[in-house]
């Protein structure tokens, strides 16, 4: 016991215990990082294949199966339609790097052009939800409030008050859906991508989607407002505590220090 | 206590400063205690001109105060409450907040800064002594106390007559209950209140966005509908009660995922419906991950499994979601088959 | 006012002393004025902790009341009209409407709420930051036991009307935290459906809570408070402040600045600094955004659903349980609850209960009015960081949401570091901090002993390297020794004066042991002696 704290004084000390600490956090934050399972197939490069079907037998087919059928690495794309595909590959979610809890956005592999190939070649294996067209996304002239009321209903209870985002089982996450294009969430909620639920037009109609990209762009978008000033990520009191805690209560025990400390003295005397 | 077993105060250390007391050094002693240290002036206690600099500061800071104070009250009457600016880097903030609060902030340190630096600089810095005394009283205070005591319990006779005391003590005792009595009426009984909810054989599901009447082919497989019962309004005065209570989860799932026998049995080709209260402490719970068929509660973390009876998985949860038995009515709606069959929500002492 | 300047023979007193004249005729102000206007404070940044609590429980106060003027503590459904347009057109009751006309219409309103709010945050912080300064000094000693109590109870009354005034407008952030509690007084065996029928007037979430809710958060708990704080106050004045080791500074003095002036500038500064600072984080950082929330409805929820901090550690325990529920005799016993329920007190009170354990193994009945380094004390000082640590622990349990997210991080494996850590991590603590403590008095030893190192090589006549140890000045000596430390108590013989065996009482051995503990040889450094540090300095002047 008396040896080891008299180590503590050795000047490598402080150098061993950093170590040590780096290296329990780095384990630490293995042991709890959603495990990543093998790395998957490479990425295509695609050359430019005029046809969906070439770039499908190329960049999608190795998951989801020659005919679009599916297997054990991705789900079958029979029927999910061209605007699950749109949503799926512009935001470069596919084609997938490597399988995890859940598959992040990236910038697009695929031009536009072969992404409406790629569309039309799946919704061609079994009718979907097609892409919408840009007048059914125009939140222009829909109502904020009741969109406000259905995001709060069917959207906040993943994405948070106002979009943005929150945590979901084992490392999965809803996105801030604070840069989402009108027509990516609109996809989203029609085709319901990877652990999100779908809100199809039967049960929520073209018209409320509409409400809520307005509500959304209004209250989380570029020209949104934060009337009470920094908006601390939007997250609520983690962070409005973790604000008090650090700058609010940093800020006065600095000025305490300042009012009790002894004024400099004189250097003669 | 007593502590006869163990010989007193002889653990302790000796009284501090009993071995060196004197505030001047010992030679015998290198620890003895030196005495406070000589006063050593400030530059303002030596230069005029430093003190005047320090003076200058201060008034400098009650007149900055004043300037914000004015600035205040400018910013109250000139901007429009409705008014966003642009302040880098925070974002697009009320105006009004913005400048009410700084120039508040500023009039208030101001004042602040300028007292302390005043009190800093300019009052005298030396530290003075100032001697204690023992916070208990002397003994023959204390003895002169308990002899008063003595004298008034005497005088009072509350001793030599036992009836009264009691009775007086009966008295006190008994006059909180009507403090607790009058409580009564705060709220009505329980009764099986949280046993009900409006759900009935023959209720309608009505989807909460459209407000119509849901159709099983509305509900597409992968999708979450979120519906109540025929009849209930938002207008109605008791909704919040209610629909505390009868707010039910829609999701689809293909009927050979169902593992639970009864949850099949419930549902109507693949449609499951389930409260939406979670069943820990009452929170919507509603995170569906549509490929796991799990879904979260965001206050707490319970977890369940909506195609295996919605049974909990993970996190505080202590049973599954109650589910509510569905079918398709003559015109082709969804309808319920009856109320829940045990209570929603969270648990209760009689919920059994 | 210039009557006071007019040249009398006679003196005639100036106006200002005739005011003091009339008040002390009646008041008695001199008498009172006497022992206290130059009453001794002494200057140091931690005691002034305090201070921030008490000034913003001012400010919470003064911006509370402000509050009250405009809100309005009804459930009644009303639809909003005002100027926030992602409301329009909703239907919410008049509290949650108010509060978004104090945030939207009234000019300042939106800046007095933020105020408040921060305020609120800061002075629970402040009262945990004062109450850690107290425990760590030992401040908590004879005399000052029962203002430990009044500010523990402070803190915990802190807690609750910060949370009843969180819930208050009626959104559905404070809503859900509203319905938990909901949940968790439904856990309680036996009377939970009574308890919580009568506090929400019948079912959740019912037309009363905001009104019940306000009269609690604006009267009855912050009546109780005041009257405590003013308790407490009245202590510090009456025990005088306590002071850290040092030169001239002994347990029978108080050393520092008097109260007019100094101490009365810079405590009366201060409280404008607090206030400045505080209404600048108002203008710059939102806080509770309630229009971005939108009003309460039960079947209505948003990820992210969080209490305010000072109720996190509460939190992190509900998450971390296990969902036990016990169903017997047709009875429900809802484990999952209600045993967070209980567990929230006792880990609360953990910290609060150890000044009386601590003067119960001492025995020590004596006045303490010197403070203790913490290194000096161990066994107290890890017990303080193993109680930090166990909060900090439930802490990350409570936003185990926001972790995973902001960490990509699995929210399950979370809760479980946080299921396993609320045993071990507390364990953990307690030993690295006592070690710390431990490896520090060696130090301290060293540097009486030995001086301290000047970093200055010199080159003996033999070739031999030797680095010159300075001793340290008398100041710095008795400072640095000036620590009392206590001997582990023994359980004296087991056989009296007459030859009777008797034996020690259970709780005797068990103080017995704990005194052990605390002081043995292997939990305390012994202080240097005198001849120790004599003979060292005679012998060779440098080691």
């Amino acid at each position: 016991m008396k040896k080891l704290s008299a180590r503590r004084r050795h000047p490598l000390a402080a150098v061993v215990v950093l170590l040590l600490a780096l290296a329990a956090t780095g384990g630490l934050y293995a042991a709890f990082a959603p495990a990543g399972k093998a790395q998957a197939d490479e990425t295509a490069q695609s050359l430019a294949i005029e046809e969906g079907k070439k770039l499908y037998a190329v960049g999608c087919a190795s998951c989801h199966g020659t005919g679009g059928q599916g297997s054990t690495d991705g789900p079958s794309l029979v029927g999910v339609g061209s605007a699950a595909v749109d949503f799926q590959v512009s935001t470069g979610r596919m084609p997938a790097q490597q399988p995890g809890a859940q598959i992040p956005t990236k910038p697009p592999v695929y031009t536009q052009a072969q992404i409406d190939q790629l569309a039309a070649y799946i919704s061609s294996l079994g009718a979907g939800p097609s892409v919408p067209t840009q007048k059914q996304v125009d939140p222009a002239g829909a109502d904020i409030a009741k969109g406000g009321e259905l995001f709060r209903n069917n959207c906040a209870q993943c994405h948070n008050f106002t979009g943005e985002g929150g945590a979901l089982t084992h490392g999965k996450y809803a996105p801030n859906l604070a840069d989402v294009s009108p027509k990516h969430i609109y996809e989203a909620m029609l085709t319901g991508p990877q652990n999100m639920p779908s809100f199809p037009d039967s049960t929520m109609p073209e018209k409320q989607k509409k409400d809520i990209i307005a509500y959304l762009q209004n209250v989380n978008g570029d020209k949104s407002v934060s009337p009470g000033g920094l908006k601390l990520g939007g997250l609520g009191p983690v962070s409005e505590g973790l604000f008090g805690w650090i700058f609010a209560l940093g800020a006065l025990i600095a000025v305490a220090v300042w009012v009790a400390a002894h004024t400099a003295k004189a250097k003669k005397s | 206590m007593s502590s006869q077993d163990i010989p007193e105060e002889k653990h302790l250390p000796s009284e501090q400063g009993d071995a060196h007391h004197g505030g001047v050094a010992v030679a015998d002693d290198p620890f003895a205690d030196p005495g406070l240290p000589v006063h050593k002036p400030r530059i303002q206690d030596i230069d005029e001109r430093a003190a005047k600099r320090s003076e200058r500061t201060v008034a400098m800071l009650f007149t900055l105060s004043m300037l914000a104070t004015i600035g205040f009250i400018a910013a109250y009457v000139t901007i429009p409450v409705d008014k966003y600016v642009y302040v880098f880097p925070i974002g697009k903030v009320s105006g009004l907040n913005f400048a009410l609060g700084l120039t508040l902030g500023t009039a208030l340190f101001c004042i602040g800064a300028g007292a302390v630096h005043w009190a800093r600089t300019l009052m005298s810095d030396v530290e003075v002594a100032d001697e204690r005394h023992a916070i208990a009283a002397p003994p023959e205070v204390k003895a002169k106390v308990l002899q008063d005591f003595a004298d008034g319990a005497n005088e009072s006779a509350i001793g030599r007559r036992p009836l009264i005391r009691n009775t007086m003590l009966g008295a006190l005792a008994m006059l909180p209950l009507s403090a607790l009595v009058i409580m009564r009426d705060l709220g009505p009984l329980p009764e099986d209140k949280l046993r009900k909810t409006v759900w009935a054989k023959g209720k309608l599901l009505i989807n909460q966005n459209t407000m119509e009447p849901l159709r099983p082919e509305d509900v597409v497989v992968g999708s979450l509908t979120f519906a109540m019962p025929e009849g209930l309004e938002e207008t109605q005065h008791d909704f919040q009660n209610q629909i505390a209570k009868a707010a039910l989860m829609i999701v689809r799932l293909q009927p050979q995922d169902i593992k639970d026998k009864r949850e099949l049995e419930w549902s109507h080709d693949g449609i499951v419906a389930f409260s939406k209260i979670c069943t820990h402490v009452g929170c919507p719970i509603s995170l569906y991950e549509q490929q796991t068929h799990h879904v979260l509660c965001p206050c707490h973390q319970s977890t369940f499994d909506l195609s295996d009876g919605a049974r909990v998985i993970f996190g505080p949860a202590g049973h599954a979601l109650p589910q509510l038995r569905i079918g398709v009515n003559d015109e082709g709606f969804l309808e319920a088959h009856g109320d829940f069959e045990e209570p929603v929500g969270p648990a209760f002492w009689e919920r059994g | 006012m210039s009557t006071a300047t007019t040249t009398d023979s006679q003196r005639k007193a100036p106006a200002g002393e005739r005011v003091a004249d009339w008040a002390d005729g009646r008041l008695g102000i001199y008498s009172l004025a006497k022992s206290n206007m130059r009453k001794i404070f002494p200057d140091h940044w931690s005691f002034m902790l305090g201070e921030i609590c008490l000034y913003s429980f001012i400010i919470i106060i003064l911006t509370g009341v402000y509050l009250t003027l405009f809100f309005h503590p009804s459930m009644n459904e009303v639809v909003y009209h005002g100027p926030y347009v992602p409301m329009q057109g909703v239907p919410m009751s008049e509290a949650f409407a108010s509060t978004l006309d104090i945030s939207f219409d009234v000019r300042g309103g939106l800046l007095i709420r933020q105020i408040h709010h921060w305020s609120a945050l800061i002075f629970v912080a402040a009262m945990v930051v004062h109450m850690m300064r107290v425990f760590f000094t030992g401040a908590f000693r004879k005399p000052r036991e029962v203002n430990w109590i009044f500010g523990f109870l402070l803190l915990v009354l802190g807690m609750f009307t910060g949370f009843t005034g969180y819930s208050l407008p009626d959104d559905l952030l404070s809503g859900t935290g509203v319905r938990f509690m909901e949940g968790a007084i439904l856990s309680v065996p036996i009377v939970g459906t009574y308890l919580s029928f009568f506090l929400f007037g019948g079912e959740f979430p019912g037309g009363d809570f905001v009104a019940r809710f306000y009269s609690i958060h604006i009267l009855l708990l912050p009546g109780i408070m005041m009257g405590l704080l003013v308790a407490h106050l009245i202590l510090v004045f009456y025990h005088k402040h306590t002071q850290y080791a040092g030169p001239g500074k002994t347990n029978n003095n108080v050393v520092g600045m008097p109260l007019l002036p100094v101490y009365m500038a810079k405590a009366g500064g201060f409280f404008f600094l607090v206030f400045g600072v505080i209404a600048a984080i108002a203008a710059l950082a939102s806080i509770n955004p309630i229009w971005a929330l939108g009003p309460y409805r039960p079947d209505h929820v948003s990820t992210g659903a969080q209490p305010d901090w000072y109720m996190g550690m509460p939190e992190g325990l509900i998450r971390a349980m296990p969902g036990w529920e016990i169903n017997l005799w047709g009875h429900t016993l809802v484990l999952g609850v209600f045993i967070p329920l209980l567990l929230f007190p006792l880990v609360l009170g953990a910290i609060a209960v150890w000044p009386f354990i601590e003067s119960w193994v001492t025995g020590d009945k004596r006045e303490h009015h010197l403070l203790d380094r913490p290194r000096n004390v161990p066994t107290r000082t890890a017990f303080g960081v193993a109680w930090i640590a166990e909060y900090i622990v439930l802490l990350i349990g409570g936003g185990n949401d926001m972790f995973a997210q902001y960490f990509h991080l699995s929210i399950n494996n979370i809760t479980w570091f946080v299921r396993i850590g609320f045993f071990v991590v507390p364990v953990l603590a307690f030993i690295a901090t006592k070690r710390i403590c431990l490896g520090l008095q060696r130090r301290d030893h060293d540097k009486v002993l030995h001086g301290r190192e000047t970093g200055i090589i010199k080159r003996l006549p033999h070739g031999e390297f030797v680095e010159v140890h300075e001793p340290l000045p008398q100041a710095k000596l008795h400072t640095l020794t000036s620590h009392e430390q206590y001997q582990p108590i023994e359980l004296g013989p087991t056989v009296d004066e007459n030859g009777v065996e008797r034996k020690p009482k259970a709780m005797e051995k068990l103080r017995a042991k704990l005194s052990k503990g605390f002081y043995a040889e292997n939990n305390q450094i012994p202080k240097p002696t005198v001849e120790e540090y004599k003979e060292i300095q005679s012998g060779h002047g440098h080691h």
